[in-house]
């Protein structure tokens, strides 16, 4: 007994100090006052002078940070421009990954481990590496350009580094293989033979795929999708490197919200607003994966 | 008998021409004797001798591997205790918060996640560096680690643990005799998904770092918001080396352990 309760205990207790408390701090934060002093914030909770302390405590609290974002244009702008792009990326990544797992998922049995390694094996390199890698390949003296102006397709080089397009491509390139697996898997379990019925009675092929796999592969292209656009959305790394200064990500808010400003309480409210937009897609992706194993 | 078609082929040489190809032409580049990477300018290997003389980023190389090999060790064992009590733990008091939280660390933004930590440590620790960016890895790992291990837990037989324990064996034994042994791959692949992790993560470790405690991917974020640059090239080529080397040496030894199986279930049926 005593065994099971130290094994319940420890990863629990570690969870709770390492995870649950500092989203309550967070919180907290968030609804105190920007404040030139170290930490660079009040009220601090003064446990010496009892209840009373924690009542001028709770007291000082308010949603002034809150307010701050929906006044200034910069935060809203930035969490809607978060979404605009993650919705994108997502759409572009379906629209790439698809073809790409459906080839996988036709593809001769015996080919079929080592195409997943292929598609698995950019995971564990590094993901910095992976959208630095783009630099030098969309900037203006780059090799795309390079390229299109060797063939003659274009006169003057395109502007695509610094620009939301690459920010597209990065998340579209860094997050391909979370839309790809779940595709595969779901296309892997269809049954041929439905196809098959699908042409004996008259279908043709386009119309057989868009009445018959299209549908029977939705529940991996609904957990495909929401893997890509729920990281896409709190996302740094890329619009950092790859976007311009006029590419708005809330990630990227907070970050110098944190880091330039270091004004504490507007970036653990720009954390907390992060956080409920969140919560609606997770709900929905976790829905959706409770269906898919139900439906096993 | 399947075969490619025309389609299907095409499809996926040009995805995985998508997906390889900008990591084929950074390693091409990193042989650049210009210091334009955009301008081929033949080959050399200057840029990995400037790379072996940069004590900067050595130091920083040493300090990401000190971090990775803690902070995955320590993911590792709270992870597969965590998967334990999940799989086996049976009802316990708070059991869906517990799952909850370990859920919700796979797809925490990083900026809340290092922020939230930050906040943490800061009034608790006097200076902040390796220990901190050890305890903040090891807590978002932990999670990733207790995924992997708990879909093995779960697909494994429990009556051999139960005939262990019925065979005399205390709990811990049969733990460390029966589960263990059983559950040992997913636990490596746990610590090595950790492992990259910690050694891959810019954003946390900016957050929970502190003074004298620059990791590997600070330094090459710092380098590169600049622009291209072919020390970070080269240093890339041998950081992409080492995993396509680590991934063949994985993929032969379980290729290797399942044809062992497969003998062995012969030569216990035979």
């Amino acid at each position: 007994m005593m065994r099971r309760l130290f094994l319940i205990s420890v990863p629990y207790l570690w969870l709770l100090a390492l995870f649950l408390i500092p989203f309550v701090i967070v919180l907290k934060i968030a609804l105190s006052d920007t404040a030139l002093s170290i930490p660079p914030y009040t009220p601090q909770i003064d446990l010496s002078a009892g209840w009373e302390g924690l009542r001028t405590f709770f007291a000082a609290l308010d949603m002034e940070n809150f307010v701050w974002l929906t006044e200034d244009d910069l935060y809203w702008k930035a969490y809607v421009s978060s979404l605009k792009i993650a919705t994108i990326s997502t759409l572009l990544a379906l629209l790439v990954g698809y073809p790409i797992a459906y080839g996988m998922a036709q593809a001769p049995q015996e080919w079929r481990a080592t195409l997943m390694m292929l598609i698995i094996l950019p995971f564990w390199t590094s993901f910095l590496i992976r959208v630095y890698a783009w630099m030098g390949i969309l900037s203006q003296e780059g090799l795309l350009n390079q390229l299109l102006m060797g063939l003659g397709l274009i006169s003057d080089p395109l502007i695509i580094l610094n620009t939301n397009t690459a920010v597209y491509i990065g998340i579209v390139y860094t997050y391909l293989p979370f839309m790809i697996l779940p595709i595969y898997s779901a296309l892997e379990k269809l049954d041929a033979s439905l196809l098959e019925a699908a042409e004996d009675l008259g279908c043709s092929r386009f119309k057989a795929f868009w009445l018959v796999t299209i549908p029977l592969s939705k529940g991996g292209i609904i957990a495909g999708s929401f893997l890509v656009f729920i990281p896409a959305i709190g996302e740094f790394v890329i619009p950092s490197l790859l976007g311009g200064s006029s590419t708005l990500m809330i990630g990227k808010v907070l970050w110098e919200e944190f880091f330039s400003n270091r004004d504490w309480p507007v970036a653990a409210a720009v954390a907390v607003v992060l956080l409920l937009i969140l919560i609606i897609p997770i709900i929905l992706f976790q829905r959706n994966e409770q269906k898919q194993r139900e439906a096993e | 008998m399947k075969r490619f078609t025309w389609f299907n082929a095409t499809s996926l040489t040009l995805g995985f021409a998508f997906l390889y190809l900008p990591m084929i032409i950074l390693v091409i580049y990193s042989f650049n004797a210009s210091k334009l990477v955009t301008v081929w300018a033949g080959f050399s290997t200057k840029w990995y001798g400037e790379l072996m003389r940069n004590d900067q980023m050595l130091d920083a190389a040493w300090v990401t591997i000190k971090v990775a090999v803690a902070s995955s060790t320590l993911a590792t064992i709270l992870g597969t205790m965590a998967a334990y009590v999940m799989v086996r733990g049976g009802r316990f008091m708070g059991r869906t918060l517990f799952s909850g939280m370990i859920f919700a660390p796979l797809v925490m933004p990083e900026v809340i996640t290092g922020l939230s930590l930050f906040l943490l440590f800061k009034p608790i620790f006097t200076q902040m560096g390796a220990h901190t960016i050890i305890l903040a890895h090891a807590t978002f790992a932990m999670c990733y680690v207790s995924v992997v291990v708990s879909s093995r837990l779960v697909s494994f037989d429990k009556s051999l643990e139960e005939a262990a324990l019925d065979l005399g064996c205390t709990p811990f034994e049969s733990f460390r005799l029966v589960t263990l042994p059983i559950i040992a791959p997913a636990v490596i692949s746990g610590w090595l998904l950790a492992f990259t992790l910690s050694l891959d993560d810019l954003v946390i470790a900016n957050f929970t770092t502190g003074p004298g405690a620059t990791t590997l991917p600070m330094k090459i974020w710092s380098a590169v918001r600049l622009g291209v640059n072919p020390q970070i090239n080269a240093l890339s080529t041998l950081m992409i080396g080492v995993v396509t080397i680590g991934v063949i040496i994985a993929s032969i030894s379980t290729k290797r352990a399942a044809l062992r199986q497969k003998a062995d279930e012969q030569a216990a049926a035979g």
